[in-house]
Formats: structure tokens, sequence, C-alpha cells
């Protein structure tokens, strides 16, 4: 592993005051060694299958083996004399609780147990608890359920043909497959500018449908407590407290009776923000039974049936002068939203934030126009570490802006940097009405391409391609659109996107931090008290940072979109503000001088003029709950809450480059290099900044690769193992080469703006454009992923093939 | 979790003990060695065994010996123990290129070869291997033993010569001298199975041509050898054309379906590929091999 750098060049990392702390132990931002890992490495990591609670059932799901059928009957005769079985619950059943059906994140309706039809394969049709996982397993083989086939739709591009089924004849007034049609950016404009363009590209891009994946599988734990009637509801979810107000509002259980608890998270990348039917059931479960249940998904399950990622069908334009100025994009977009639209996005956002398709380049205009059509699949659609859906704009944009330098014969790099939103431009409005916070593109692009040695490489490319070897150089260069809110303008369903955070300095000095945001892995129990030590002088040691537990922590959205250190993240750093000017009062009267004679240093407020005269935040906190007689209007504690409403989103931006070699014979693709410049405004601990650079990676290199939900003409998912869904292993991945510029965010509290998706967004155009770089000499200006040896070797023959 | 079906577990502590679990249980009883292809079927509920017999305190049938003419390999012999053993990588280098390409390391530490070998999958890369090496198995009975050729032990996919109540128990590798082998495999990942691999071993006669030649394909719907592509090169000087003539004998021979990996064309034409890369493997190890003592 490679970190390039270069300080002198570079705006540099904030580096802990050295007068207040050794550089091994920061206080503040720096790299701290992550406080949850010695649980983690220890096996101590408490994750939701680990939880037994006393007297605690199982419950399994029952799933459709068929991708669309009309429902006959359901016979549970059989699995309820099961001698271990507590109870079976059928569609039926919860028809007459008023739960059969719950809204989605997105306006629709899912079934929780089906009905009517069943309407993908995997959907949930009948569920059973029982003594022990075991058990419940094998009762699912004692219930008979008598399906009526229908015919399937399965191809995205033939959902509205007429004629086609109708999926959703559960709705009202539903008479085709049509979800939704949405738009953004001047259509008029658009076509003008194409109209007069010198050179216009056009080339259709598929983003295939993949899944997140996450190690530990989707579950939940339902503790309904019958004489008070409150649930403790322990779950997998990246979102508790929103998960709790949805379970308020479909349970009809009292919100101020529910207590949502989530868990050590084993990896969620999106797919652990909706609410599955098999969480709801579990409470059915625990309410039927008296008696806790536990519901964990399998593999099979939770690969077939929870939310999928991205599945568009793109068709992209690019208007050019000759002279390699990008004047407009154009993009239509068929999107493949499942049975039922449960996507994960703000309400006004059916695309998710598809509309930043215009990327890192000054445009004259820009149009999209994405319609949503109803297949036979999983439901879901916004998942997989995307920052809602930005993951395909930017592979559009990043893919159509190669296939411009191959019919410019320009240098993909070159082409980048000619077209790149200028510093001085910055805040910047794009075409579709978004407002870019701020941006320096071009030290970023010349980083990555001085530390790949670019124009080595293209010597090195020209001399193989002289004796017939395949090498590609693929260049990407992204800018992110993360930390929604503002709440006026983003909301799920009513739920406005802001976030909170709670601050306790005790008596002692040492802090709590309570979050309302929910970590899966990326290190919120360091980062988080990272910002707290940096505002408040406090060890991130003596800090400890509470989340997961909607008793204990303030109300906010929760972890997706690159949302923490945005949101949370400026909550806490808000707060801690509001302590110190709190610590302030209270040190002028305990030093019974004004506060306005105080000045601060890390920690410490002290005597201007006389800086030996000082309290500290410890003495501070001590002296606010202990017997200092406080100043009017100040009570007795160092506590403080702030819920931040970000003004706007975080733009981050990086320049990804991507080296491969083809082998002519096999159409293997092995990645050589990649080099990954990041630039996410204030880096609060790099070590953990790398880290989450580094796993997206690996991400953007399966899905380029090898990842691909896939589907047979009866609508059986091909996906549905480890077997069959491929992700990748340190073998197929390179050693990582990041470097990093700093363009703080203009507009938040810390100037931080989030990198958890950066690297999963920016690569698989990299991978992507290495690939169809490396066959240019057949003639190729694109193919869709995944790149297998199978379709690479096709495209090699000159038959390209879309995945879907 | 994916739990599998009810079943009973039985801990067989000699060869002759499974053999008499075998017959006890009859049909619906498995054998267990390193599990990594029934374990995962029966998670998935596609075997159900009634009963589950585990052989892996049978050390006798776990060793790497060579004795005469012949490697012995143990049916119990890891994956990860072959490719520890420096001999087998210097008689049989093609045993150590499959073994390299099988899995991963978790795996091979528990997987047997005598466990892929029976299992007879389609894409399993060792029945290849022990095909062009001309190998044979030792499958014990209620009889006793016998020694099956790989000819006629392996029968199709998923189906051997190795009967309900019979127990694979060791491999035998014919050693000749100057001998030349290898094996290449294409996967989508390390870990997946193979889109397609190829076998090959030669002898090469005093004059430089090829003496004896033997080419095996994997996942590729050849059931043994193909004849073809052997017959055509022995004789022949080695070199391109000869190998692709072999190659070329190779596609026509394999019958290849379609799947997530990949479309009949593109196997049929790996059919061709890596046989010419096998073959120019194979021939260099062969040429190093006889050119040491010829000086």
């Amino acid at each position: 592993m490679t970190t390039v750098q270069d300080r002198s060049a570079m705006p540099q990392e904030r580096e802990p005051n050295p007068a207040l702390s050794d550089p091994d132990r920061p206080i503040g931002y720096g790299r701290v060694q992550r406080k949850e890992d010695p649980r983690f490495i220890r096996g101590r990591g408490r994750y939701l299958d680990d939880i037994v609670l006393p007297g605690m059932l199982h419950g399994a799901i029952l799933r459709s083996p068929v991708a669309h059928a009309r429902l006959v009957s359901v016979d549970t005769t059989e699995a309820l004399a099961h001698p271990k079985v507590r109870a079976v619950v059928t569609g039926k059943d919860l028809e007459g609780l008023n739960l059969a059906w719950a809204p989605t994140l997105s306006a629709d309706v899912q079934a929780v147990l089906a009905t009517d039809k069943v309407r993908f394969q995997g959907q949930e049709v009948a569920f059973v608890v029982a003594d022990d996982r075991y058990a419940a397993r094998d009762a699912l083989e004692l219930i008979d359920v008598e399906y009526e086939d229908l015919p399937p739709v399965v191809d995205a591009r033939r959902a509205l043909d007429p004629g086609a089924p109708v999926i959703r004849d559960d709705k009202e007034g539903q008479t085709d497959n049509h979800v939704f049609d949405w738009e953004a950016g001047d259509a008029a404009a658009t076509d003008a500018v194409f109209a007069r363009a010198d050179v216009v590209v056009s080339e259709e891009v598929v983003y295939p449908r993949v899944h997140p994946a996450p190690m530990e599988t989707c579950g939940a734990i339902a503790d309904y407590e019958p004489v008070e009637g409150r649930l403790t509801l322990y779950e997998t979810s990246q979102a508790p407290h929103a998960h709790r107000t949805l379970f308020a509002m479909v349970a009809g259980i009292p919100e101020h009776k529910i207590r949502v608890i989530s868990p050590d998270i084993g990896g969620g990348f999106g797919n652990k923000v909706g609410i599955y039917p098999g969480y709801i059931l579990a409470v059915v479960g625990s309410i039927v039974t008296g008696r806790p249940v536990k519901w964990v998904e399998d593999r099979s399950e939770n690969l077939m049936s929870t939310s999928f990622a991205r599945d568009y069908i793109m068709r992209g334009e690019v208007a050019a002068t000759r002279e390699g100025k990008i004047l407009a994009v154009r993009t239509t977009v068929l999107a493949d939203h499942g049975a039922f639209n449960a996507t994960a996005q703000p309400t006004k956002y059916p695309a998710g934030f598809f509309s930043i398709f215009t990327g890192s380049y000054d445009l004259e205009a820009a149009h999209c126009s994405v319609t949503g059509v109803y297949t036979n699949k999983a439901p879901g659609g916004v998942a997989y570490a995307c920052s809602f859906r930005v993951t395909e704009a930017v592979y559009l944009v990043e893919r159509m802006v190669d296939v411009l330098a191959a019919e410019l014969a320009m240098d993909p790099a070159e082409l980048r940097l000619k077209n790149f939103i200028r510093p001085e431009q910055f805040p910047y409005r794009n075409k579709t009405g978004w407002e870019y916070d701020s941006g320096d593109y071009e030290p970023a692009m010349r980083m990555a391409m001085d530390r790949i040695g670019y124009a080595d490489l293209r010597r090195e490319q020209a001399e193989r391609r002289d004796r017939g070897e395949l090498m590609g150089i693929g260049v990407s260069f992204f800018t992110e659109t993360v930390g929604a809110g503002p709440r006026k303008h983003m909301d799920i369903v009513g739920l406005g996107m802001a976030d909170g955070a709670e601050v306790r300095v005790h008596p002692t000095g040492k802090a709590v931090v309570r979050l309302s945001v929910q970590t899966q892995g990326q290190g919120h129990e360091t980062t988080f008290a990272q910002i707290l030590a940096e505002e408040l002088g406090i060890p991130p040691e003596d800090i400890d940072v509470v989340h997961g537990d909607t008793d204990n922590t303030p109300f906010g959205l929760g972890t997706y979109g690159s949302r923490s250190t945005p949101v949370s993240g400026g909550a806490v750093a808000l707060a801690a503000r509001k302590v110190k000017d709190k610590a302030r009062l209270i040190a002028a009267a305990m030093l019974e001088t004004r506060p306005e004679d105080l000045e601060w240093e890390k920690g410490r407020w002290f005597v201007a003029g006389d800086p030996t005269v000082g309290k500290t935040i410890a003495e501070i906190a001590l002296g606010a709950h202990g017997t200092v007689a406080l100043p009017e209007g100040v009570d007795g504690n160092l506590d403080a809450e702030v819920t931040y409403d970000p003004p706007n989103l975080t733009f981050p931006f990086g320049a990804y480059i991507c080296v491969v070699d083809v082998d002519p014979g096999t159409g293997k693709v092995h990645v050589r290099r990649f080099v990954a410049v990041d630039d996410c405004g204030t880096r609060i601990n790099p070590m953990i900044v790398e880290g989450q650079i580094h796993g997206g990676l690996a991400d953007g290199v399966g899905m380029a690769l090898m990842e691909f939900i896939g589907f047979d003409e009866q609508g059986n998912c091909l996906g549905g193992s480890f077997m069959d869904y491929l992700i990748p292993t340190a073998v197929e991945v390179p050693d990582w080469e990041t470097g990093y510029t700093v363009t703080p965010s203009p507009h938040h509290p810390i100037g931080a703006k989030g990198i958890g998706e950066s690297a999963t967004v920016g690569s698989p155009p990299a991978v992507v454009n290495a690939v169809v770089d490396a066959l240019a000499p057949f003639g190729i200006r694109h193919m869709d992923m995944p790149c297998t040896p199978a379709r690479v070797w096709a495209a090699m023959q000159g038959r390209p093939t879309p995945p879907v | 979790m994916q739990v599998p079906a009810p079943f009973d577990y039985v801990r067989a502590t000699s060869v002759a003990e499974a053999l008499q679990l075998l017959e006890r249980h009859g049909e619906e009883a498995r054998l267990i060695a390193g599990g990594h292809s029934l374990l995962p079927m029966m998670k998935l509920r596609l075997a159900r065994p009634d009963w589950i017999i585990d052989i892996n305190d049978l050390d006798e049938l776990r060793h790497v010996t060579v004795d005469g003419g012949l490697l012995r390999v143990g049916a119990l012999t890891r994956h990860a123990d072959l490719l520890d053993s420096e001999e087998v990588g210097r008689l049989f280098p093609i045993v150590h290129d499959a073994e390299r390409v099988i899995a991963d390391p978790v795996v091979r530490n528990r997987g047997t070869i005598g466990g892929s070998l029976a299992q007879a999958d389609p894409a399993e890369d060792l029945t290849t291997v022990c095909d062009v090496l001309r190998a044979e198995v030792v499958v014990a009975g209620p009889a006793g033993e016998r020694t099956v050729p790989m000819a006629e032990f392996h029968r199709g996919p998923y189906e051997t010569a190795c009967g309900q109540n019979e127990l694979l128990v060791e491999v035998r590798f014919p050693v000749r001298a100057g001998q030349g082998s290898a094996y290449e495999k294409v996967e989508r990942r390390v870990g997946d199975w193979a889109v397609a691999a190829a076998g090959a071993a030669v002898v090469l006669a005093d004059d430089g041509t090829i003496a004896e030649a033997a080419v095996g394909l994997t996942a590729l719907g050849l059931e043994g050898l193909a004849t073809d592509a052997a017959a055509a090169l022995v004789g022949q000087r080695p070199g391109e054309e000869a190998f692709a003539a072999a190659g070329r004998l190779a596609a026509e021979a394999s019958a290849p379906v379609e799947d997530g990996r990949g479309p009949v064309d593109y196997k049929r034409h790996l059919a061709d590929e890596l046989t010419r890369r096998v073959m120019r493997t194979a021939v260099a190890r062969a040429g190093a091999l006889t050119a040491v003592p010829g000086g």
C-alpha cells in the first residue's frame, strides 16, 4: 500500500497540537486506532445473531419458488402439527390484522406475506415460529401451497409492452407496469445544443443489477411485552430511529412504547436501510406467541429477496465541439424497480440524485428522463453504497466521456482536464440544479496521473499493442453528492433528513456523545470521538460514543448516502461548541472574571494576557456539577444537544486511474494497478478514510468484473448464493495506491464531506474504461459490466452484449 | 445461517468400520471427508442424507509415498498436503498446477483427493489430472479391494464406479521418466468453478518427437481423454503447428453447455486455447527433464 503525501504541494491534514498530545495519540484529528477494534478483533462484537433472550423462539419464512403466480391456497395443517412449532402465520392471518401490506420507503406498498399473488421468486408467503431454527426451517416443508402460474415480466425493456402481464393488479387503477416518469434539466435547451454540436456520441450503457451482500445478513429479534404493551426490537438497521417511527405508523404500537436496538452491524452498504417483511413478521410472531422471536435470514434469502442495487438501462449522449469541449449531456433511463417500488430515497427524488450525471464538467445544457417499471424481481433499488444513484450517474458520464475521447481520438485524461469545472466557478450550479459546494479538480487529476506515471504507461501500452498484448488504462473522475438533507428539500416518508447529536461532559471531564446515525463497521466510535476531541480537547479514549438504541440517542434519519460525518458530524461539532461556550461562562465564574476576557486553547479557557490562569474542561465540568456559583441562566451541567439540518449537500470528488492486462486468449482481466486520489474535505481520521476507500475500490472491481444478479426467462434468480453471485477476493484486487487533496466544504461546521461511498461510485468506470481501452485494437468503444472472461472474449469477437 | 435437513452422524475409526457403516445404513448414507461439496449441498437441502459417516479419523488413508514405479496417495490426503509435497510437484507438476487453482487455502486445507474424485463434479480438476496421468484408484468394498483405472472409474457427471457400499482408499499414479505435464484453468474469480480447464501429459522420444501424449478437459463436457488430440500429437515434432492441431481436435471433442460462466462458443474456444497452452508447458517441462541427463 502506498499513500501519496506530497505535503509541500498540498493542503495539509490538520495535525494535532503537539503541545497537547503525543502525535501517536492525537487529541482530535489524526490516525487514531479504532476504538471499536479491540472487541471485534477479540471476537467480542455483539451482532444480532449473538443475542439470546430467555424463552426466545425462532422464525423462518416460506418463500415463493416462482416469480409470478396466483396464490390459490396455503395449507398449514401439517406444519402446525410439528411438535416444535408454536405458530404459523399466513397472508390471510395478516389481512385480519391489517398487516398484510406495509408501506415502502417510496410511497408504494409491499406485501409482508402474499395474499393474492406472488410477484417475485423469494417473496414471503408464510412465517413459522418454532422452538429452534432447525425445526422452523423443517416445518416450512410441511406447508402446502398451491400456485397458479402466471407469465412473468423479466425483461424491463418489455415491461411496458401493450399486453404485458400487469404485476401490480393489487393497486387501484394500475393497468400497466409503469411506476414513474421523472426528469431533470432543460430538454429544449439541451436539444438545441445537440442540434448545433460538431460531434455527438451515443451509447446504451447498462448498470446491471448487483447486490450489497453484507457479510452479516439481515435479521431481527422482537420482544413484545403484552402487559405494558412494549416492543423491544433488535434489528440489523442502518436507521434505527426511522424504523421506530415507521413501526409505530405500521404496527399501531405507540412510538413511545417501541425501543429499537441496532447492535454491532456486520456491513450494510444500504442493504439495511429498509424495513423487510421478516422484521415485521418477527414482531407479529412475538405478539402471537408472547415470547421473543428471532428471525435471521440465510445467505440465499439475503441475495434473492432484500434490496438489490442499480438495474439502470441508460441511453447516454454527449454533444461536443471537434476540439473536445463538452457542451451537453442527455440521457434516458429505464429503471427496473422490481415487484414493489421499495427504493430508499428522498421523496422528491424517485431516481435519487441521478441528475448529477453532469459529472465534474462545465456544461451548457443537460437533460435526463427516467422511467421506472415494475418487473417480477425482488424490490429495492437504492443500495450498495450508491449515494442515491450517484453511482449510476457517474458511471454513465465517465463511460460516455471515454466514448467521446475515442470518437475524437483524444487522450481521455486530457479530455477531462479540458472540461473540468474550474476552481473559481465554485460554488457551481450545474444544469440540473445542484450547487456544488467546493472543488479543485485539476490538482487531484494531475496527482493521480503523476502517481501512476500516466505518460509512461501510455508509451508502454503502445509497445505492448505492437506485440499483440492487451493493456488498458482507465481514467475516471467523479463528483459525489452526499450528506442529505437539507430537510426542507429532502425527506424519507415525511421524515426530514436531519440528524442529531447529544454531548455530555461528566463531572470528571470524561464525555459521552450520543448519535442518531448507526455504524455498520465504518468506525463511528472513533471518528465521532475525534470530532468531539478536536473541539473540546478531551482525549478520544475518554469519550464514549453511543448509538444504535432509540432509548439512548437523539432522533435522526440514520447512516446511508455517506451521511454520517456530513450530518451527525456537523451536529457533534455544533453541540461541542455549545458546550465550549457554556464552559466559558462557568470558567469565568470560577476565575471571577468576565467571559469575554477568556481565550480558548484546545481543552482549556484561560485569562487573556495571563495564560497560566485558566480552567481545563475537566475542571470546568467538575465546577458545573459541583458547588460553583453559576451565572444567571446557566444550569449545572456541561451538556448540549443539536439537530443538524445541513444547508446543502457536500460534494466529495476524486480521480481514479486503473491499469489492466487482458489475456488475449481467454479474455481474463487482471487488474494490475489502481491509483485513487480522493478529496473528502477535512480528513478526521486518515486511516479510517483510507479503509473506507479500500473497501469501496474492492466493491468497484467486483461490480466491474464479476458481480451480477441475473434472471432466467421464468424469473428464476441466478445469483442466489455466493457460488453464483461472485464478490472479489484479495486475489482479484491490486495493492491500492491512495492519495488525497483537501478542499473543505465551505458550509460544513468542520469542512468534512463524507467518504463512505466515493470509491464505490468512482471505481467501476475506471475499471471498465481500462478494459474497453485494452480492447481498443478490436474497435471496441463500449462493453457493459460485468467484464467476465466470456463477456470480454465476446467483445473481442466484435459481439459485446448487454448483460440484460 | 443455512440449516440442513435432519440427519444422523457417526464417526468411523477404521476402513473396515466405515464399510460396515455403509452396509448398515444403505442408500441414504453419505461419507464425509472434507465436506466442501456435501455440506453446501446439505445446507441448500439439495442433498438430504439420513446418515453422515465421518471418515476423517482414518489416518491410514492419509499418505503420499513413492513405491516402486507408483506414487500412492491416500484418499484422505488433503489438497494442501499434495501442494506441500515437493516430490509430487517434481514428478507430476500438473498436480501442483491444478491444486494451486482448486478453490482457496481454506478449502484446500480440508478437501481431499478422494472426495474430489468420488464427487465427480464435471468442473472438478483432479479427475482430468488423474485421467491424463493414467492413474488408477483403489476401491475397498465388502469383498476386499479392487483397482480401477481412471478411464473406468469416472462414469460421467457425479457418477463413478465406486458403489454405495464401497470406499475409495487410494489413488496411484504411474511414475514416467521424462514425462512433462501441465494444467491450466480459466475461472471468473478464484474459488469459482472452472469456466474451462485443460490438462496434458507428454513423454518425448530421444529424437525430440512426441512419444506419448494425453489431453484432458474439465467442465467442457468431455468424458475421459481427448484421444484424437493426443493421437494427432504422437510422432510429431512439438511446436505451434502440432499444438494447434491438437487444440482444434480437443475443441471438436468438447461438448460444453452454456451457463453463467460462458456460452458454448467461448468454452469451445477455451478447449482449443487451453490445450495449446498446456501442451506448450508440458513439452517444455518434458524437454527440461530429458535435457538434464542428456546434457
